[in-house]
């Protein structure tokens, strides 16, 4: 969510009983100005909190002029003092899919490998490295595949220009009460997968400048969003069953959007059973 | 260049063009045919479009005349949604006589809902109130939410305000003890809130008599079947050695896993509706299925093993787990009464009353967040068997005795063995963890102001469960999806082995057909065997010859 809209935005997704401590919220405000004067971002977003067994991860994102652009990302276990993470590559994403269990909350902590293919470990022992990864890669690569696969904004809010950068859609209004029921309203805000696989009548009908990511309609498996409308039908809000802490509010008819991480930072492999 | 005209009156040089007289002449164009190409090129912005029915002249024209009018920043950025908006613009007429039909959203009603939960009740005045200020069953639920604010839990503040008054709803409509907000859970279509109650001692509903008298109905029929099978012996089909384990009955109201009642919502301004009392084999099968809640208590749970009930009895048996692995309080707080039950029922089946501590002296925030024995449980843990004092289901009743005789006594399987859960009041640093995680993990809601900071819990076991301590104030609370942390992926139980159909014997065994050869040495044999017999029962009269069926 847009750092400044932060207060009113946390009193809409508290719904699912997930928050920040006042202390937390009078931090946050002036750290992440701080952090968009030390790091030039033209946008800072507060991306959400992933709780691990004895601390917890604080995390923002920095946008420059693209918006679709990789986002910067820093992490901090007090919301007072802010550091880069690396970039997400995917051998990190590959290793960091493996490891089961909570975060502990200490940046430093090495996982050991409990299990490997052997092909792995052959791989990884001719690199000379040893099969150790260390909490703040496997962050990099929780935070990376969370926006990857639920990092949703409402269908119109962006445009693409010609040159192929990405904006705010000034003329967004909000998305009306009967779109936002719907869940191809939404796309997800990275590189679209399945957007070359439409057929030419439904591409027929898109309009690139805002139709250039894919929408939540095909996800699997099917019902792995739910949608409701809170406080007496007046915010829309979304949440994701397959990384179970992801919410998305959208007031309709109003620019207000966003979305927000307050989770163990594990993916709900059952979700199939669930349903 | 020449030829600026037309000039206008007031201007020098009005007077002066004359066509053709001008010094420039040679070098511009005919002025009748520049003038040709300018009405041309108007006439063709001034054709109509074949499909819209504008025309681009006028459609330029009134876009710039909005943008002079708006004077937006950066028009040129957004010409073409500014373009957009002023051919939509056509379709709406202002001076239309229609006027649209005012729409009722679904916000509105719900906003009527939430009106209705700020208005007093009709005939309740101040002496109402004097009476109940003396018991006091509404929960403060604004401080509680303060207190747990402090770490970030919680709903928001509105949001509170309205269970707050919701609940107050509950307590003048039932006959109600004590009540406390437990938490919220989520489902996929709606939400549940979630109203902890006591009733007051004698006042409990009488539907429970109704379903003891339906299952017992069951029974008997299942029994009269068995009997009917017994009595044809002409074609005497394979009896089942199928015998259904034996039903574990519930608790009781008020004991065990049903010591409270609890009432849902799906938002407050809705009714509450109580759910049912919890069996021990819902909370088995609740054991081993995972699924998410819809939002609706009639939704049927379908799953693997069969869940004994709809979402209302699944929810109910999840509040059932929660309650008994996370509701804490600090230690002191509660002690058992001063009366000693017997501790030789049942084996030992342990204390399951206690009461306020009235000398309960509260530990500082550090002690409580830095050791976990500083709190206990004070719900009765759930054993294996799904119920908190285990029963043996074996132990036969008088009617039971009776009807057991005429049925034929299968195998009993082995005694089972008594299970015996922590007792009441254990301390937290008894919980197992989960491989390598602590089962709670203790913060202090601050570091920068540890005077009065609040001692939270979470539990790493039930995701979503946190408990809170302050001086002499606690209490516990449940946000979340309503189920159990496991590292390892579930795996649903398999379906059992097919059961065998009949016992083999001689008499349904296949075996080949025996051979010529087998046959005639078979009968070569038998004729031996005859003649030998005849020999020795010469003098018998009678003889016995018993014709074998050859297979």
């Amino acid at each position: 969510m847009e750092a400044a809209a932060l207060p009113a935005a946390l009193e809409l997704v508290a719904g699912g009983g997930a928050g920040l401590s006042p202390e937390k919220r009078a931090v946050l405000r002036p750290s992440l100005l701080l952090l968009q004067r030390d790091y030039r971002f033209e946008r800072v977003w507060f991306w959400g909190c992933i709780q691990g067994v004895r601390g917890a991860y604080y995390i923002a994102e920095g946008l420059g002029p693209d918006r679709a652009a990789p986002r910067s990302r820093l992490y901090s276990l007090n919301c007072v003092e802010w550091s880069l993470l690396p970039p997400a590559t995917e051998e990190m994403v590959a290793q960091a899919g493996q490891l089961k269990g909570r975060f502990q909350g200490d940046p430093s902590f090495e996982y050991e490998y409990t299990e490997i293919n052997t092909e792995d470990a052959e791989r990884l022992f001719e690199d000379g490295k040893e099969p150790m990864i260390k909490e703040e890669a496997r962050l990099v690569a929780t935070i990376e595949l969370i926006d990857r696969a639920v990092g949703i904004i409402p269908r119109g809010a962006f445009v693409k220009t010609p040159l192929g950068s990405v904006h705010e859609n000034r003329n967004f209004e909000g998305l009306s009460l009967m779109e936002a029921k719907k869940l191809s309203s939404y796309f997800h805000f990275t590189e679209p997968v399945n957007l070359k696989n439409k057929t030419l009548l439904e591409k027929a009908d898109l309009d690139p400048s805002t139709d250039f990511l894919d929408s939540l309609e095909h996800d699997t498996p099917q019902g792995s969003w739910t949608v409701q409308l809170e406080k007496g039908g007046t915010v829309v809000v979304l949440r994701s069953l397959l990384w179970l802490g992801l919410t998305f509010y959208h007031v309709p008819m109003t620019k207000q959007y966003g979305y927000v991480y307050f989770g163990t930072g594990e993916k709900n492999f059952d979700l199939p059973f669930m349903l | 260049e020449c030829g600026h005209g037309p000039y206008q009156p007031h201007e020098p040089g009005y007077g002066l063009y004359q066509p053709g007289y001008s010094p420039c002449d040679e070098q511009i164009p005919d002025p009748k045919s520049r003038m040709l190409a300018i009405q041309n090129a108007k006439a063709y912005l001034l054709k109509s479009s074949t499909t819209s029915g504008l025309n681009l002249y006028d459609h330029l024209a009134n876009m710039l005349t909005k943008i002079l009018d708006e004077q937006p920043t950066n028009a040129v950025d957004i010409i073409e949604n500014i373009s957009k908006d002023v051919k939509w613009a056509q379709f709406q007429k202002k001076m239309d006589t229609l006027r649209d039909e005012y729409e009722i959203l679904p916000t509105f009603e719900a906003a009527e809902k939430c009106k209705a939960l700020f208005l007093k009740a009709n005939g309740e005045g101040y002496e109402e109130l004097e009476e109940e200020i003396g018991e006091m069953p509404l929960p403060n639920v604004m401080e509680t939410a303060f207190y747990f604010e402090q770490a970030g839990i919680g709903l928001s503040k509105d949001e509170s305000y309205h269970i707050f008054l919701a609940l107050k709803k509950l307590i003048s409509v039932q006959p109600i003890q004590i009540c406390r907000f437990w938490g919220k859970i989520l489902g996929l279509e709606m939400n549940y809130i979630i109203a902890e109650v006591q009733y007051h001692e004698g006042e409990e509903d009488e539907e429970t008599e109704e379903e003891e008298v339906i299952e017992e109905g069951g029974k008997g029929m299942g029994e009269v079947e068995d009997e009917d099978e017994e009595k044809e012996k002409e074609d005497e089909q394979p009896k089942s050695t199928y015998k259904p384990l034996p039903v574990i009955p519930k608790e009781e109201n008020g004991t065990g896993a049903n010591k409270y009642v609890y009432f849902v919502c799906n938002e407050p301004g809705k009714p509450w509706v109580k759910l049912p009392p919890v069996t021990p084999a819902q909370i088995v099968c609740a054991r081993k299925i995972k699924k998410f809640f819809t939002g609706r208590l009639d939704a049927p749970v379908v799953s693997f093993p069969p869940f004994p009930g709809n979402e209302a009895n699944y929810l109910r048996a999840q509040i059932a787990r929660i309650s008994a692995g996370t509701q804490i309080s600090p230690i002191g707080f509660y002690q058992f009464a001063e009366e000693e039950g017997d501790e030789e029922e049942e084996g030992g089946g342990g204390r399951d009353t206690y009461e306020e501590n009235p000398d309960f002296q509260p530990l500082s925030v550090a002690e409580m967040v830095d050791s976990l024995s500083s709190w206990v449980h004070h719900v009765q843990s759930i054993l294996k068997q799904g119920r908190c004092v285990w029963l043996n289901p074996f132990q036969k009743s008088e009617e039971e005795e009776e009807e057991d005789e005429e049925e034929e006594k299968a195998e009993e399987p082995g005694e089972l063995q008594q299970e015996i859960g922590p007792p009441l009041l254990t301390p937290l640093s008894e919980d197992e963890g989960i491989q390598n995680i602590p089962a709670w993990t203790a913060q202090p809601s601050t570091n920068l102001i540890p005077q009065y900071a609040v001692a939270i819990l979470q539990s790493n076991r039930w995701p979503g469960a946190y408990a809170f301590a302050c001086g002499k104030k606690f209490d516990n609370i449940y946000f979340g999806w309503g189920h159990k942390y496991s590292p390892e992926n579930h795996t649903p139980a398999l379906p059992p082995p097919a059961q065998p159909e009949y016992p083999s014997g001689p008499e349904i065994t296949e075996t080949s057909d025996p051979t010529l050869e087998e046959e005639l040495a078979f009968k070569a044999a038998r004729a031996e065997a005859l003649a030998a017999a005849l020999e020795e029962e010469e003098d018998t009269v009678e003889d016995d010859e018993e014709e074998e069926e050859e297979d």
